[in-house]
């Protein structure tokens, strides 16, 4: 069995700045998602008659996932809707590359202090820590600019420090401590899945070669999905709570 | 015993203490989301939305105890 190691390995370094194995599957899916978006703003400006088919996938699936996100965001949709729909798609990207064969599997070596290594050339970027803690830093951090914008900083700020009554000073508290529990929270959610599902299937690969993995795999398919809709569902559900009115 | 025989019984100690309440509450959430889809079966799409997004924080304990059992596994 190979090892399994927790945390993304250093594939080479550029000016002493270190690029593992899951930034460069990051790179791709950053890439990916720039064609297809190039791509869908080239297809708009051809009349309706010439666009392909692939305009029109994309197309439905954006309209489903408006038509999910709408009731959820209420008045805000058009404002909030990109950036939640943007978690939602570059998230369900990273999980499945994941998935695909030779992520996890392609091995190069590398030498480190005079021993030879195997180490993976490409990892499911949200199998890694800092991309996941990241994500969950931006989605909370964005969660805090739309509700300054959207409130107006002196309304914003009384939902932390409010010197009413005790009793608020107190919840004001406890809201100051859920920020922040929010970023582990996203983070390890996703982290814990994703790592969990690379390790299931490396196990189930080694006790069984032949089929066994199929069944896992269609489970990791739908793990992805669904982690990609709670991680853009729980963002969405944030902002609409952080822009909402309070008392 | 040696330690990495007591370090191999704390792994699966762990992780199966620690998925007992999850199981329980996610059991818990489903049963009460099925009953309020049964009494009003209209409300279908906004229950289901609701049990996913409960379902999920129920379930991150249970990634939270596996994380720490990978760490402890693999490190």
């Amino acid at each position: 069995m190979p090892h399994i190691s927790l945390k993304a390995e250093k594939v080479f370094e550029i000016f002493g700045f270190p690029i593992t194995n899951s930034y460069l599957t990051s790179l791709m899916v950053i890439f990916l998602f720039f064609i297809i978006g190039q791509y869908y703003s080239f297809q708009l400006t051809l009349p309706l008659k010439k666009r392909s088919g692939l305009f029109f996938m994309i197309n439905y699936i954006n309209n489903a996932l408006f038509s999910f996100f709408s009731p959820i965001l209420g008045e805000n949709t058009f404002l909030i809707y990109p950036v939640v729909a943007g978690f939602f798609i570059y998230i369900l990207f990273q999980n499945w590359l994941g998935l695909l064969p030779g992520v996890g599997s392609l091995l190069i070596k590398i030498h480190h202090h005079e021993e030879t290594h195997f180490i993976p050339l490409l990892r499911g970027a949200t199998a890694d820590l800092n991309t996941t803690i990241s994500l969950g830093l931006l989605s909370v951090l964005i969660t805090q600019i739309y509700g300054i914008r959207l409130l107006g900083i002196k309304e914003y700020i009384k939902k932390f420090f409010n010197l009413k009554n005790p009793i608020s000073f107190f919840t004001g508290f406890l809201e100051i401590v859920s920020e922040f529990s929010k970023i582990f929270s996203f983070g390890f959610r996703l982290f814990g899945n994703i790592f969990a599902g690379e390790v299931l299937l490396t196990v189930i690969a080694f006790l069984l070669p032949i089929l066994a993995s199929f069944p896992f795999l269609l489970l990791e398919i739908f793990v992805g999905f669904m982690q990609a809709v709670v991680f853009a569902t729980l963002t969405a559900v944030f902002i609409s709570l952080a822009v909402s009115k309070h008392h | 015993m040696t330690a990495e025989m007591i370090k191999n019984i704390i792994i699966g100690l762990t992780i199966t203490l620690g998925v007992i309440s999850p199981s329980l509450v996610i059991g818990k959430i489903a049963k009460s989301a099925l009953e309020a889809i049964g009494r009003n079966p209209e409300a279908e799409t906004g229950v289901r939305t609701t049990m996913i997004l409960a379902i999920a924080f129920a379930e991150a304990i249970a990634i939270y105890v596996l994380v720490v059992t990978l760490i402890l596994k693999f490190t």
